[in-house]
């Protein structure tokens, strides 16, 4: 067959085929894969939260979007078992990063202890140094926040007269993880009524703070109190 | 030249990373460990596959004179079914790669061989060009991927070969990039000129 000469008819019926043909084509696979990648994307969250609120049985319940004191949007993940509260995923973004935006999950109890993190996007941190926030901080590791709590213990790099070690090389990284830890403890001890209002449970108010684990000896407990300039009186004369 | 020879030309005398140097965008920013840089060859050598036979079939109903728009929208409907597909069905490998699977419509291999080899030849051996070239890219971007990891991470395919500190984490990053494909370019032709 002889190539078709270059006439501005042909040019535009050849053109305007193949964009259509292609167009279609489109349309069919998007309406194909819509389903997939909408549970793909929803599996995804929800291996997030259960990995951040470690319970066996618990189920994650609707969002609430709340606005982060850096001006981003969280996400509030109530975790229920039973009907009762068990924590919060909380997806909080920083702007601190080395590069950019850094996406982290942060699931706390309610008490306000940190239960779990996974980091969600740190595309924008050095590979081999910031990348390795995704496993730094975890249980057992060098920065291990896992059970800590951001109402007794001081969550910044020790840098910063924090308690947590910094990834080696990369403390930007680190102070930006930390951030994005402390905006989702800002949202969900900011908006504690809202999300727990929803599932009939006490909430844990400021009065207990801390009333957990890091302060069971009377001096322990004596020093948080002091830290926070509140709460626990009744603990404390105990 | 007979199908096997298509094939094997891609992969060596014409390999596209080695000795053509195209595609080099791809070629540096994925091939930070040697699964991510497979996941990228492969998902090229499906668009240039498809593309190849597709842009052969029409070649004679395209005019001259708009064959590269044509080409180009026949390669970005290939390039955003693999997107859709890979985010439904590999939702971790479309997260690795990010970026790069959509600018897989202007990597000039894929154009680069829709107009040398397509343009002129028929479907069937199209096709065996799309995978020759498809499997060359794969095979040096899998190369430079595993050297980098190798030597960064000390993991091979992420199974660890030796503790990650005595890893030189300049592999990892950009410059390490380029002087891995500059050791690799020079070893492949040092072979192939002898042979």
């Amino acid at each position: 067959m002889a190539k078709l000469e270059n006439s501005l008819k042909n040019m535009v019926l050849s053109l305007t085929a193949i964009t259509l043909i292609v167009g279609a084509l489109l349309g069919y696979v998007a309406s194909v894969t819509d389903a997939p990648i909408a549970k793909a994307k929803a599996d995804k969250q929800a291996k997030a939260i259960s990995a951040v609120v470690p319970v066996e049985g618990a189920v994650p319940g609707e969002a609430v979007s709340a606005t982060a004191p850096n001006g981003t949007e969280a996400l509030i993940f109530p975790v229920t078992k039973d009907g009762q509260l068990v924590g919060n995923a909380v997806q909080a973004i920083t702007k601190n990063g080395f590069g950019g935006n850094v996406v982290v999950m942060v699931g706390f109890s309610t008490d306000g202890e940190i239960l779990g993190y996974s980091v969600l996007d740190c595309s924008n941190e050095t590979p081999g140094l910031g990348a390795k926030m995704p496993t730094w901080f975890q249980k057992g590791e060098k920065g291990d926040v896992i059970g800590k709590n951001p109402t007794t213990n001081n969550l910044t790099v020790s840098k910063d007269g924090g308690e947590v070690d910094a990834i080696t090389a990369a403390t930007i990284s680190s102070r930006a993880f930390l951030d994005a830890v402390a905006q989702a403890w800002a949202v969900v001890s900011g908006s504690a009524d809202a999300a727990t209002s929803a599932t009939q449970q006490v909430p844990a108010a400021e009065g207990d703070c801390c009333c957990t684990e890091a302060c069971q000896t009377p001096e322990g407990q004596a020093e948080c109190c002091k830290a926070e300039g509140k709460c626990c009186k009744e603990t404390v004369t105990e | 030249m007979s199908k096997l020879g298509i094939i094997i030309n891609g992969i060596i005398k014409e390999n596209p990373t080695f000795v053509l140097l195209l595609g080099m965008c791809p070629t540096l920013g994925t091939t930070s460990s040697a699964i991510n840089g497979m996941s990228m060859g492969l998902a090229t050598m499906v668009v240039l596959i498809c593309s190849n036979i597709v842009i052969s079939c029409i070649k004679n109903l395209i005019p001259d004179k708009v064959h590269i728009p044509c080409y180009i929208v026949v390669i970005a409907g290939f390039v955003t079914v693999v997107q859709l597909l890979l985010k439904a069905y590999a939702p971790a490998v479309d997260e690795t790669l990010g970026l790069f699977i959509p600018l897989i419509v202007v990597n000039c291999i894929v154009l680069g061989r829709a107009e040398s080899f397509a343009a002129k030849n028929n479907p069937l051996d199209s096709a065996c060009d799309g995978i020759g070239i498809g499997l060359g890219f794969t095979i040096a971007l899998t190369l430079i991927g595993l050297c980098r990891e190798l030597l960064g991470a000390g993991t091979v395919f992420g199974a660890s070969v030796f503790p990650e500190q005595f890893g030189a984490l300049t592999f990892i990053l950009a410059p390490g990039a380029f002087i891995t494909l500059g050791f690799l370019v020079a070893i492949f032709n040092k072979l192939t000129k002898k042979a």
